[in-house]
């Protein structure tokens, strides 16, 4: 009997034949956390009898959420996470490095490895075949600490995906197409496998954004086989030698099997204050704007400030719209500067932000004011999320984003390609 | 804590309370300040709630409680806050667990018949809510083994001081 990707590595990790619905004690390939989770898993670590790192230099410390800080207090929380770097000879990405699943995707996240992070997002670097998924503070604590975790092992959903994304059409639109049809919970405990044709094409920037948006259907992990073009992506971040090919079986045993045609897909939306509150831009009617936030673990890679300085090159943003734009990794900020799409985008009067997490959850660099509506390129928009229950969060694509910035309100944007 | 019985009222939440609505993160700055980031809990979903709740009082909601971000503060601000269980017809994953984690009894059972203000009895043994208020019971899912130990142990890094390691 077959195995799904979930299974195999699963079964390879813990030496056992793992299946879905078995519990098993897996070692952990990487564990990392975060600035507004990592003051807690620290504490929650060091409450603990064994106090060492069981893998420093697979342990890794992100400085991205509040970065660079914008209160005393976070900064107290900055100077606790590398105090206990420097204690422990772990990882340490300070302030200006960029989001941590960017990173992780660029540097760390090997296929068929398995990976925990402190952060609900982890699932990002299942685009690159790792079992990576998302935990709280006590679980990453002991992962840091005994080097292992368990797994209740998922029944995995395949998402069988094919055909070719119309002009203007991409990941994002279908990953929120999904979410709208399964539901914010469709996927709850359940590992998302994605199969077919236009899985198998979709470059691994592409696989990048649907993996990071599973845990929004409730996901344990969003999956896509290791296969030639994770290869090609490891090789341009250096790291062709960590390539292993991983898929599942071809006998696999699947809990149902979703297909999803991408030729017929539009630009999707999601309205507040759900994810899978979606509809099409093109029917949603006139929504008038007052931000736009284009970057995130989402849609803060290289190609979307290529296709934000695309859309907005010789044009204006809309007066009395603020467009914020922000690369998600130092690496994505050169190349972003190095290509001129910075220069497109501030001379068409957007605003450029550090690397890292920006107004995404509300802390800091963009936060909404009462009755203030936003469209986002990132994965939440939950009552409250960018800083005020009284703001308005929209989702969309990152062609969707630029587009809206340049007519103040959500447009579609083949109307502007 | 198994052998408990919970005695307390009932606080009435919808489906799909995220994280956010728990605790939000505009209050990132306070959670190296545990006791004011709890004065915040359940804010954006009902203003009064701190305020409102007494020791052992019970959050009971609709489908998919806790989704959204893998934040261990949203089941720890529930807890310090007073709350002895949370009732949902289902749970987002990674708070479930973090709620064990935490110590805090998180049943999935029906809670469409349980209204604001209801007093309940919760035997965790007998796998019963009694609705004193309506003089009816609910039965709830058995927390699976694995996470029982951990609960019964008032959360996971106790289980791990105590035992040293993860065992199944």
């Amino acid at each position: 009997m077959g195995k799904t990707i979930s299974e195999k590595i699963l079964s390879t990790k813990s030496g056992s034949d793992a299946r879905a619905g078995d519990i098993v004690i897996s070692p952990v390939d990487l564990v990392f956390m975060q600035d507004t989770t990592g003051p807690l898993t620290i504490r929650q670590f060091k409450s603990g009898k064994k106090q060492t790192l069981a893998a420093p230099r697979r342990t890794a410390l992100f400085i991205d959420h509040a970065s660079p800080s914008p209160s005393r207090q976070l900064s107290n929380d900055h100077i606790f996470i590398r105090e206990f770097a420097a204690e422990t000879g772990c990882m340490l990405f300070d302030a200006g490095s960029g989001v941590c699943h960017q990173i992780v995707a660029e540097q760390l996240a090997r296929p068929g490895d398995v990976i925990v992070g402190a952060d609900s997002h982890t699932v990002t670097v299942g685009a690159l075949g790792a079992f990576a998924t998302g935990m709280g503070s006590s679980d990453v604590a002991v992962a840091m600490s005994l080097g292992k975790t368990w797994f209740r092992v998922p029944e995995t959903i395949g998402i069988k995906v094919t055909g070719k994304f119309a002009r203007g059409v991409g990941a994002k639109d279908l990953a929120l197409y999904l979410i709208g049809t399964i539901g914010a919970d469709g996927a709850t405990y359940k590992a998302l496998e994605f199969i077919g044709s236009a899985a198998d094409d979709m470059p691994v920037w592409q696989r990048l954004t649907v993996s990071n948006m599973a845990i929004e259907a409730g996901a344990k992990v969003g999956l896509f086989r290791s296969d030639r073009i994770t290869e090609e992506y490891l090789k341009s971040q250096g790291r062709a030698h960590e390539y292993t090919p991983i898929a599942a079986d071809s006998d696999a045993i699947y809990e149902r099997i979703i297909p999803v045609a991408v030729d017929k897909l539009e630009p999707m939306v999601a309205m507040p204050h759900t994810v899978d509150n979606t509809t099409t831009a093109m029917s949603l009617g006139d929504i008038r704007v007052d931000q736009v936030f284009i970057g995130t673990c989402t849609n803060g890679r290289l190609e979307d400030m290529a296709e934000t300085a695309s859309i907005l090159k010789n044009r204006k943003v809309h007066a009395g719209v603020r467009l914020i734009v922000c690369p998600a990794s130092r690496k994505i900020y050169m190349e972003s500067i190095n290509a001129s799409h910075i220069q497109a985008i501030i001379e068409a009067g957007g605003i450029i932000l550090p690397p890292g997490c920006a107004g995404c959850l509300g802390l800091h660099q963009g936060a909404l004011g009462d009755k203030e509506v936003c469209l986002s390129t990132a994965n939440r928009n939950f009552k409250g999320r960018m800083g005020n229950p009284e703001g308005l969060i929209y989702l969309a694509s990152t062609a969707t984003a630029a587009a809206s910035a340049l007519t103040g309100k959500i447009t579609d944007p083949r109307e502007v390609l | 804590m198994a052998s408990a019985i919970l005695k307390g009222r009932a606080f009435k939440f919808g489906d799909d309370i995220s994280t956010d609505l728990i605790i939000a993160g505009k209050y990132a700055h306070l959670r190296s300040n545990l006791p004011e980031l709890a004065k915040h809990a359940m804010e954006d979903a009902n203003p009064d709630f701190v305020k409102l709740v007494r020791q052992g009082d019970f959050i009971v909601a609709g489908s998919n409680f806790g989704l959204g971000s893998s934040r261990e503060h949203a089941p720890l601000v529930i807890k310090m806050a007073g709350v002895s269980a949370i009732l949902a017809r289902s749970f987002a994953r990674i708070f479930f667990r973090n709620a064990i984690n935490q110590g805090v009894p998180v049943l999935i059972c029906r809670t469409d018949g349980i209204a604001e203000g209801d007093n309940l009895e919760i035997s965790l043994d007998q796998g019963l809510v009694l609705n004193t208020t309506r003089n009816e019971n609910y039965s709830f899912t058995k927390i699976p083994p694995t996470m029982l130990n951990i609960l019964n142990e008032g959360g996971l890094i106790p289980y791990i001081n105590r035992h040293g390691d993860l065992k199944l």
